[in-house]
């Protein structure tokens, strides 16, 4: 599956990067699925995961799950808490 | 109903007055403004810098707004929220509400500044005299959303 991730603040600090397209292997089908082969890529992701917690996640633009389902094309995007206001 | 995300400063006063156009049914307009000091946690801030999801952001505003309008009968509301450089001073933040009284536009003014801290994505970085350095999200953020997630809509 083909899938458009973005990262943001901190986050994107600690990985280098503002977004990257990914094709995930069969096996990862949910957000937290996609976090997890993310991270273990090994560096900067690894670290980075580990370091920024918490992590929200968004896909297609609205707040997701660990447990929500990945869709084909999907836009799904890493933050920390939201500090706005 | 309007949401903005914009770089450049609003005026509240002219802010409210679009806000209540000439709708004779406005009898009251609730608004909130949030301010940069340059002072958090103990350490002074030189200036803040706002970054966002463009897209969600404004999806997540408009979200925030259908549901104050499910619990209250409000007439409209506007959010206008700056980002990029922010110097102590400036202001950050506006919501504002009209209704035909004042008690939905007051409560419905204060849930949307407590939902927008905790559910719509905008990051603060402070810089200080020692370096700069992203802001963590408070737990007293979270516990006023929960504390609205706990209460009936009124309506």
């Amino acid at each position: 599956m083909k899938l458009s991730v973005l990262y943001f603040a901190r986050l994107r600090d600690a990985i280098g990067r503002a977004g990257e397209d990914v094709e995930v292997p069969v096996s990862v089908t949910t957000v937290g699925e996609l976090r997890a082969w993310l991270g273990q890529r090994g560096l900067p992701w690894s670290r980075a995961f580990a370091e920024v917690r918490p992590i929200r996640a968004a896909m297609d633009q609205a707040m997701a799950g660990d447990a929500t389902r990945l869709r084909e094309g999907a836009e799904v995007a890493f933050f920390p808490p939201v500090t706005g206001g | 109903m309007t949401v903005r995300v914009q770089q450049k400063d609003f005026d509240v006063g002219a802010e409210l007055a679009a806000l209540r156009g000439a709708n004779p049914k406005v009898g009251a307009i609730a608004s909130f403004v949030g301010l940069a000091r340059d002072l958090n946690e103990g350490r002074e801030v030189l200036e803040i810098t706002l970054e966002h999801y463009p897209g969600m952001t404004e999806r997540a505003l408009e979200d925030i707004v259908a549901e104050a309008r499910q619990r209250w009968d409000i007439l409209d509301a506007l959010i206008v929220h700056r980002i990029g450089a922010i110097a102590p001073l400036e202001q950050i933040v506006l919501v504002a509400v009209t209704s035909m009284h004042r008690h939905d536009a007051f409560e419905a003014c204060r849930f949307l500044i407590d939902y927008l801290k905790t559910d719509a994505p905008f990051w603060k970085k402070e810089r200080t005299p020692y370096g700069a350095h992203w802001v963590e999200a408070r737990s007293s953020d979270e516990q006023a959303r929960a504390t609205w997630q706990r209460r009936e809509p009124r309506k």
